[in-house]
């Protein structure tokens, strides 16, 4: 009983002394905009991606372009003096994960911004809690049209390729111009991607449209998507998914014999990564994967590993050979590389002592007129934080894209669609380092 | 006993105080992903150390759990209070937890577990079929409520510091673990808990002593599912989501190696298997970079060095981490 009293006698008294050290009330005071992250030599920023697990492959190669180029800038005085530390964490494509990991970027490692954060279920996850905690969340490695379309209810979010509406948009009116006869099936995934996708081709291809299937991420079988495709008797697939369902839509259709024209979103269609999948999803059965792949359509929006002569991918490659890691150059590595030099853009555009509001506000001004890889400008304004707009509709042939149409460029809605090659001829500066100069 | 764990419980809520107050708020954010699974992993080992029926579906109960709260504050002009969404997430997978429980009172051993399997691969199959309402595979998004004004003006008062929305997360995820402790504890050394390790023990003993085998097994499954429900309630908080990738098989084995490493049956072993879960994986990862890593490599060693360590655990501390540690004092003790 006397153990019993003595132990409470000694929480009180720890009780009490904790409380002691209260404060009793808040101090007085407001502060300007944020430089988490941000010394006189150093600038750090961070995302998380998939390192681990079914969508690694690929995707995990885009942080290694990011850091690359991040490389290349730090060894040629960095920008305004400071180098840029990029940290990367591992979702595994799991939004669960995604969100512990954007607690550890945010909190631990106090990053400036996060940059390129891949994912449309994994990014959807931290969105809110980025905008809440304003932390700008530039470039978001995903077509959906959430990060940009309502930027008054997430204004430090910024989309960064083109969203997947005006994709489906583009290729809509395409088919409709150059193939009015076809009977045309979708193979969507059943997220925003398939969704936003369906919407834009929808606007043009409604009446040719007879069938739809949809796939949910993580089943690979689509054998009852593609014959239900077979048996509508369509004879143009639009496929709105991701690599690997590329590879497994293409695999089911040999095995029953269902030989239609398929038409594949820039996203699932790298020739490179479907060809290894294909030979690794059919155990080595396929090993021509490239003829295979022949006259598929897709489309495309920077300059990639099939153009090894354009100004763009000489500087990748030159930036890979003197800071990549292991392995060769990738699409996805140009991809990461492209972002990057997009980030060092707005980094120069939010002057020489940048904050986290600043290089909003810097974007939001000079955004739309940053010259870049993309072949169509950005979107970015007060009112939009959509990304690239524009694309060009490529045939496939031999593992290269050969252009079917000039720059397609358009907006969300009923916006027309236009041709532009305006910035498609932007060239890289000679040191390939962009010099923005900060935004008035 | 019940003023012991009382007593205790008191000593851990200064505890956790003291704690969640000096630490980080990265380190709030991880006691708070400790505190859901040290929840789950309690209900968990109650129900397999004590009772006897292993469930490989508790990840699926927390799913139910992470939905309810999930839809819960999916209204934008005001919700219920936070307390009473938790209560009613718990409420809800108690009930789904004893219509599974009825089912599996009929069964044992390995066709229990077959069958608990199936929950765990159906149930995140459910928000893909009802896509319009339960956000197909990408969730639903949760947002915390306002933290109530005079709770933050009170918090501020004592501790001198903003209560930020991660220490108030933390704060009733902590809340939760120790009124759950000191239910569970209470509970396993009263009647019913003698009644639930009778029927582990010997099931002829048992009905022979006058105890309804089905009836114990539903209690034990039901308070257990409970526990999953508050737990998933707490995820869904946490990660500020509830989507199906969350609640795959993988969480439901990870919370039932969190136990066994931490110590079948034990509570103490609840807690620190739940630690081992929550970071593990980012003290290795960050170790790994350090060490000069890629990356890729990094993230790769975070399941490797999990698992050698429950290949040592299995190896030298059969009875787990809690087990090891009781039979290191006792040893030390006699000698």
């Amino acid at each position: 009983m006397k153990r019993w009293y003595t132990g409470t006698a000694l929480l009180l008294a720890m009780a009490v002394t904790a409380t002691a050290c209260g404060a009793g009330g808040r101090p007085e005071g407001e502060e300007k905009g944020s430089t988490v992250g941000i010394t006189d030599t150093t600038i750090k920023i961070g995302a998380h991606f998939p390192l681990t697990g079914v969508a690694a492959p690929g995707y995990s190669e885009i942080p290694s372009g990011h850091q690359a180029y991040y490389d290349y800038v730090n060894a040629n005085g960095g920008v305004n003096g400071r180098k840029i530390e990029f940290v990367v964490k591992d979702d595994g494509y799991n939004p669960t994960n995604t969100s512990q990991v954007t607690n550890e970027l945010v909190l631990n490692d106090e990053i400036f911004a996060m940059v390129g954060g891949l994912g449309t279920p994994t990014h959807s996850a931290v969105v809110d809690y980025l905008n809440d905690a304003k932390v700008p969340d530039l470039f978001v490695s995903s077509g959906s049209l959430q990060w940009g379309d309502w930027p008054k209810e997430k204004p430090f979010t910024f989309g960064w390729q083109p969203d997947y509406e005006i994709e489906g948009k583009i290729i809509g009116d395409w088919v409709a111009k150059n193939m009015p006869d076809a009977k045309v099936g979708l193979f969507l995934q059943d997220d925003d991607f398939g969704r936003d996708g369906e919407k834009g081709a929808r606007r043009y291809l409604d009446s040719q449209i007879v069938a739809v299937a949809k796939y949910t991420p993580g089943n690979t079988d689509v054998a009852p998507q593609i014959a239900q495709l077979q048996a509508a008797g369509v004879d143009l697939v639009l496929g709105f998914n991701v690599p690997s369902y590329t590879a497994l839509s293409q695999l089911v259709s040999l095995k029953i014999g269902f030989k239609p024209k398929w038409f594949y979103s820039n996203v699932g269609s790298d020739p490179a990564l479907v060809g290894s999948l294909l030979a690794r999803f059919s155990e080595g059965a396929v090993t021509d994967s490239a003829s295979l792949l022949n006259g598929v359509m897709s489309t495309e929006y920077l300059p990639g590993m099939d153009a090894p002569d354009d100004p763009w991918m000489k500087l990748w490659q030159k930036v890979w050979d003197e800071h990549g890691a292991d392995g060769e150059l990738t699409n996805y590595r140009v991809y990461g590389m492209s972002q990057a030099y997009t980030f060092v853009q707005a980094l120069q555009a939010a002057g020489q002592d940048p904050t986290r509001e600043g290089i909003v506000e810097a974007i939001e001004k000079s955004g739309a007129s940053f010259e870049g890889p993309g072949i169509a400008p950005f979107r970015y304004t007060g009112d939009s934080h959509l990304g690239i707009s524009g694309m060009s509709v490529v045939e496939i042939q031999n593992g290269i894209g050969e252009d079917l149409t000039p720059v397609l460029v358009t907006d969300l809605g009923d916006t027309p669609i236009k041709e532009d090659d305006s910035a498609a001829g932007d060239a890289p500066p000679s040191n390939g380092i962009p010099d923005v100069k900060p935004a008035e | 006993m019940v003023r012991r764990h009382l007593l205790l419980a008191l000593g851990a809520l200064v505890v956790v105080v003291l704690v969640l107050e000096t630490t980080s708020q990265f380190r709030n954010a991880q006691f708070a992903a400790m505190a859901y699974y040290a929840i789950a992993a309690a209900g968990l080992t109650i129900l397999t150390g004590l009772n006897g029926q292993l469930s490989l579906g508790h990840g699926a109960l927390m799913a139910v759990g992470a939905y309810s709260t999930a839809l819960m504050l999916q209204s934008r002009e005001g919700t219920l209070p936070l307390l009473v969404i938790l209560a009613l997430a718990t409420v809800i997978t108690v009930v789904v937890g004893a219509l599974v429980g009825v089912a599996a009172a009929r069964l044992h051993g390995p066709y229990l577990a077959g069958a608990t399997l199936a929950l765990a691969v159906a149930i995140p199959g459910i928000p893909l079929y009802f896509s319009e309402w339960l956000g197909g595979e990408q969730g639903l998004n949760v947002r915390m409520p306002e933290i109530p004004v005079w709770l933050a003006d009170a918090a501020y008062f004592v501790t001198g510091q903003e209560l930020t929305q991660i220490r108030y997360l933390a704060y009733l995820g902590w809340l939760g673990v120790i009124v759950v402790f000191v239910l569970l504890a209470n509970l396993s050394r009263s009647r019913v808990g003698r009644n639930w390790q009778a029927v582990r023990d010997d099931e002829v003993a048992a009905e022979l002593a006058g105890i309804n085998l089905g009836r114990a097994r539903v209690q034990a499954f039901v308070v257990s599912a409970g526990c999953a429900g508050l737990a998933g309630g707490l995820l869904a908080l946490s990660a500020r989501l509830a989507a199906p990738s969350g609640f795959t098989l993988t969480l439901s084995l990870l919370l039932l190696s969190a136990v066994v490493l931490g110590g079948l049956g034990s509570l103490v072993g609840a807690l620190v298997g739940a630690a081992l879960l929550t970071f593990l994986p980012q003290v290795v990862t960050g170790a790994g970079t350090d060490l000069g890593l890629t990356d890729v490599q990094a993230a790769q060693l975070a399941p490797l060095i999990y698992g050698l360590v429950t290949v040592l655990v299995v190896l030298l501390a059969p009875a787990g981490l809690a087990g090891g540690l009781r039979k290191l004092i006792h040893w030390r003790r006699s000698s």
